[in-house]
């Protein structure tokens, strides 16, 4: 018994979604793709196009609108979506948006074989794998290293002297974050409840003491970059890649990874339920995945991606910050995010709206 | 021009109810009112009479004190006023839409002015039950103002001012929005309500004979400039001004030359070549002068034939050439056999003529002293 | 000739009904059976109100939507306040083509996007904004002022968002209002707050009503200007319904907020209405 409701209009919708979807022919295919920013730049785009003759329309998004979009339709509407691997299981077994991935269909051999055999085993549900790993990246500490060099774990971004100076974002990155800093492993305690929502109860009292110090929680990644390029914010928690960009402005400002290590997560290829164009879109991961064209990714998006052999073509600068942000032990100090069980949002959600209603 | 003095005689001994002492009102570069002097006796009705945009909303807003006049002075009971607030002049307007609230029911409308001055609430009530008895509607203090009548708003209007018993009651062309029959009636009922009230109106309109009908004294306007004050019937028979003869009532009008001068009696040769008499009334007129003369087409004998006349100073033949029947005040047109204006002629529904026809041969004459004669008009 | 009658009855009516059907009423209900879900498992859902248990047993979401309703209802009372003035000297004090002007000066900040005009204010207060710099400049502060992130700041917003909202039906009740009508207020003893108090804001009643309910709804509504200006207080109840759909995926949960929000709304402009002796045909008529 999956959904015990059928929603009228809901059905409605797909049903006229398919009898359009009828009269398309096969062959050359539109791929309808729900990606992040800078996953499908426009070089990329117009050369798989020219190549395969499929259209492809993109529509940028996040971890959440892209659960919920599916939701919303019960996978129908787009063909090929880019969830962060540890958000699959969870949405699938509750909701199932997601279609099996045909494992034949794809070039194995393009993939890093540790990173695809970690993604596969993470979205694996009833028996079936979901997700293929795309890009990966880490968040951690972005930080004026002259004005906030005495910041070196989140728990940091709480001290006195940083008042009016900090900002983060009101997440479930920030509450992991937090375990961690804090001495705690709530990927340990994602099995058990109660240890997860003891845990989280810590933090919920650590951030809502923390508040006073904090200027803004940020809600996007350009809000972020704006607040410390003008020098308002001087630490911040926020992705590697932003560090690296503001870098390129500033050499002051540059990504840290926490010394109780950085969030490491990985962005998937994921097959909508109801998606329509799967020849087009194994054609796209197949396409993408080519070391050359996921160095071009690479370029764009500022993240390295699964893709075995791309680090040669990257750009030397990015190489160059990739190494000062992570020298050898902190790149095993990484903390890869593993499957959400799904209950566990709902214990997050109250700790954050809690710590957003603390005076 | 020179203001004529008032009659001495009526305000002998009496302060006037309200006086304007050579008001003068610009806006910018445009004289909208230039050096009006007037006095207007206690309860008397005095109108001003003129077209549109002749300035006489100005001097009404001026009296109101909605606008500050240029320069002159305003006196009501003696009293300059201009330096008193329109909430505070003892001075209170009809509007030409009347302006009662409609947020108000009308004993709440009515009871405004009272409110304002702090009355207390059951002495209101009273005099509002009081004027509503005066003006006839007893039973309409809890209506809305929608629910009323033309009519009835009129009297309410009134009313609304009446009860703060103003020594002057601005009246602006309050029954314009009316239907010509309900118009006539209200025209006897205002002269009515002054009477009954016994205050003095200053009643400002377009339509002489709103002003004729109810006015003891009407000043003729034009142009930003009282052209003549007078009653109305001197206005009608003596008026002192071209435009005025023109303005109010109707007359022929002819302009030319003058010929000839023979005491009061001017002969004017007319562009159209015709002999026309009149009078100068004591108008300064030279030979040769450009000149016009005004003939009430009432004052114009009408016959079938020449001898029928009785012998007037003028004598014009011509053909009817149209009929408008209008009961008692039915008029023919006439065009003279010497060509000329077309003529109007008052057509007596008495007698032999009252079944002329168009195209019948008509003789037309009038007495020097019937025809107005002034100097200029050459326009 | 009635069944032609009839045949345009129907076809007039069609689009109203198709609207309100396809676009309100069908999504309401299919929301209101969402809300009376309860997860009881991995997809599995059973009706209950533990959802509306939920909203009315946490003081946190009680606390927020009380807050949201009264910060909006203050945005409103604001709204008026400045709107008020404005709207009288464009429908009153100017003519021709510098009331268009004006009137379309109002309307200037909604040809861009709300996200923009709210970029807009943050330029304006932040730290190291417009505002700020020239205190220093002008030698009022000593270091940089920080006037984002707080309640005043989520209040300009949404006071500035209203405005046009409050301004339209203001200017059209204000210039029904003849002049004369204000004149003989005076001609008549009134002073100018008598006659704003006893004419004016009588009549302009129908215009404050129904701009203070859509200032009310909206700001209710709103959910960029708080987020976005308010920082880390700015807690919104709109902010509490998306985070449940979104966020969590609670659709249950958010499903029954919403309704909550529409109910309360409901309850808090109904009991406006009946404070100031309104009723809604009088404002809309």
């Amino acid at each position: 018994m999956k959904q015990t409701y059928r929603r009228l209009p809901l059905a409605l919708s797909v049903a006229a979604v398919s009898m359009i979807g009828l009269t398309a022919g096969a062959g050359a295919d539109t791929l309808r793709l729900l990606t992040w920013g800078g996953y499908a730049p426009e070089n990329v785009v117009a050369m798989f196009e020219s190549e395969t003759g499929h259209t492809v329309e993109v529509t940028l998004s996040n971890n959440e609108e892209m659960i919920a979009k599916l939701r919303a339709t019960g996978g129908s509407g787009f063909d090929l979506a880019q969830p962060s691997q540890d958000r699959i299981a969870g949405p699938q077994a509750e909701f199932g948006i997601y279609k099996p991935i045909d494992l034949s269909k794809i070039v194995a051999s393009q993939f890093i074989p540790s990173m695809l055999a970690a993604t596969k085993g993470n979205t694996t549900v009833g028996g079936e794998v979901y997700g293929l790993p795309h890009i990966w990246g880490t968040s951690g500490l972005v930080l004026d290293t002259v004005k906030a060099g005495m910041v070196h774990d989140y728990t940091d971004l709480c001290l006195p002297e940083l008042t009016g100076k900090v900002s983060y974002r009101l997440k479930r990155p920030t509450l992991i974050g937090f375990a961690f800093a804090m001495g705690m492993d709530p990927f340990a305690a994602y099995g058990d409840e109660t240890a997860y929502k003891a845990i989280m109860d810590k933090v919920e009292a650590k951030l809502i003491a923390c508040k006073p110090v904090v200027k803004t929680y940020w809600s996007g990644g350009d809000e972020l970059l704006g607040l410390l390029r003008s020098g308002e914010v001087t630490a911040a928690m926020a992705w590697d890649t932003g560090g690296w960009k503001l870098n390129a402005e500033n050499p002051d400002i540059t990504f840290v990874a926490p010394k109780s290590g950085a969030l490491g997560w990985i962005d998937t290829f994921a097959l909508p339920a109801k998606g329509k164009a799967d020849a087009a879109a194994y054609d796209w991961i197949n396409f993408v995945m080519r070391p050359e064209i996921a160095a071009m990714i690479t370029e764009s998006a500022g993240n390295f991606t699964a893709s075995k052999g791309a680090d040669e073509f990257a750009s030397a600068d990015l190489k160059a910050r990739y190494q000062a942000s992570f020298p050898p032990a902190a790149v095993d100090n990484i903390k890869w995010y593993p499957p959400v069980p799904a209950g566990l949002e709902a214990i997050e959600g109250g700790v954050l709206d809690r710590v957003k209603a603390a005076k | 021009m020179p203001v004529p003095p008032f009659d001495f005689e009526v305000v002998f001994a009496m302060v006037p109810d309200l006086e304007c002492r050579e008001l003068t009102k610009r806006f910018g570069d445009n004289l909208a009112v230039g050096n009006v002097s007037f006095q207007v006796p206690p309860g008397s009705f005095f109108s001003i009479l003129g077209p549109s945009g002749c300035g006489k909303t100005t001097i009404m807003r001026m009296i109101a004190g909605f606008l500050a006049p240029t320069s002159g002075d305003i006196l009501i009971k003696g009293n300059t006023v201009l330096n008193v607030a329109p909430n505070k002049r003892p001075v209170n307007m009809v509007f030409q839409h009347l302006a009662l609230f409609p947020m108000m029911n009308i004993a709440d409308n009515i009871g405004y002015g009272l409110r304002r001055q702090g009355m207390p609430k059951a002495e209101i009530k009273r005099r509002v039950a009081e004027v509503l008895e005066r003006i006839g509607l007893p039973d309409v203090a809890m209506r809305r103002v929608d629910e009323l009548s033309g009519g009835q708003k009129q009297r309410i209007a009134i009313a609304r001012c009446m009860v703060l018993e103003p020594d002057v009651l601005l009246l602006d062309e309050p029954l314009g929005a009316l239907d010509l029959k309900l118009r006539e009636h209200m025209k006897i009922e205002l002269k009515a309500l002054q009477a009954d009230f016994d205050t003095t109106f200053v009643y400002i309109t377009h339509d002489q004979s709103e002003a004729l009908v109810m006015s003891d004294q009407i000043a003729v306007m034009n142009d930003g400039r009282f052209e003549q004050i007078g009653t109305a019937r001197e206005l009608y028979y003596r008026p002192e001004s071209a435009f005025v003869a023109g303005f109010v009532g109707d007359a022929n009008r002819w302009s030319g030359r003058v010929e000839r001068l023979n005491g009061v009696e001017v002969e004017l040769l007319s562009d159209s070549g015709m002999r026309i008499k009149g009078s100068g009334h004591g108008r300064n007129l030279a030979k040769g002068d450009p000149a016009v003369i005004y003939v009430r087409p009432e004052a114009i004998e009408l016959a079938r034939t020449k001898a029928d006349l009785s012998n007037p100073d003028t004598m014009i033949s011509g053909r009817v050439s149209s009929v408008l029947f209008n009961g008692a005040d039915s008029r023919i047109l006439v065009r003279a056999d010497d060509g000329g204006v077309e003529i109007e002629v008052a057509l007596p529904q008495t007698g032999d003529c009252s079944d002329m026809r168009q195209g019948d041969e008509v003789h037309l004459g009038w007495n020097a002293n019937q025809g107005n004669c002034f100097q200029g008009g050459g326009d | 000739m009635r069944t032609e009658l009839r045949l345009g009855f129907f076809l007039l009516l069609t689009p109203l009904v198709l609207w309100l059907s396809l676009l309100i009423i069908i999504p309401h209900i299919d929301m209101f059976l969402v809300s009376l879900r309860e997860r009881i498992g991995v997809g599995k859902y059973q009706l209950s109100l533990a959802n509306y248990l939920t909203f009315l047993e946490e003081p946190l979401y009680l606390w927020t939507f009380l807050r949201t309703a009264l910060m909006s209802i203050m945005a409103t009372l604001i709204t008026l306040v400045i709107a008020f003035p404005v709207s009288f000297y464009i429908a009153k004090m100017v003519k021709g083509r510098l009331q268009a002007v004006l009137f379309l000066l109002c309307l200037v900040p909604f040809w861009v996007s709300e996200l923009v005009r709210t970029f807009g204010w943050m330029i304006l207060l932040r730290e190291t904004g417009v505002i700020s710099n020239f205190l220093q400049w002008a030698g009022l502060v000593s270091g940089p002022v920080e006037m984002l992130y707080n309640d005043v700041a989520i209040m300009i917003g949404l006071v500035y968002t209203s405005m046009l909202f409050m301004v339209v039906p203001l200017v059209t009740t204000l210039e029904s209002l003849d002049d004369a009508v204000i004149e003989a207020g005076y001609d008549l003893g009134g002073s100018g707050p008598s006659i704003l108090r006893e004419i004016i804001i009588p009549h302009a009643m129908p215009g404050i009503v129904s701009g203070s309910i859509v200032v009310f709804m909206l700001s209710l509504g709103n959910y960029l200007t708080p987020r976005i200006l308010g920082g880390k207080d700015s807690l919104w109840f709109t902010e509490l319904i998306y985070s449940q759909f979104i966020v969590r995926f609670n659709w249950e949960l958010g499903a029954a907020f919403g309704f909550m929000l529409l109910i309360l709304s409901s309850v808090i402009v109904w009991g406006m209405l009946r404070l100031t002796g309104q009723t809604l045909e009088k404002t809309m008529g």
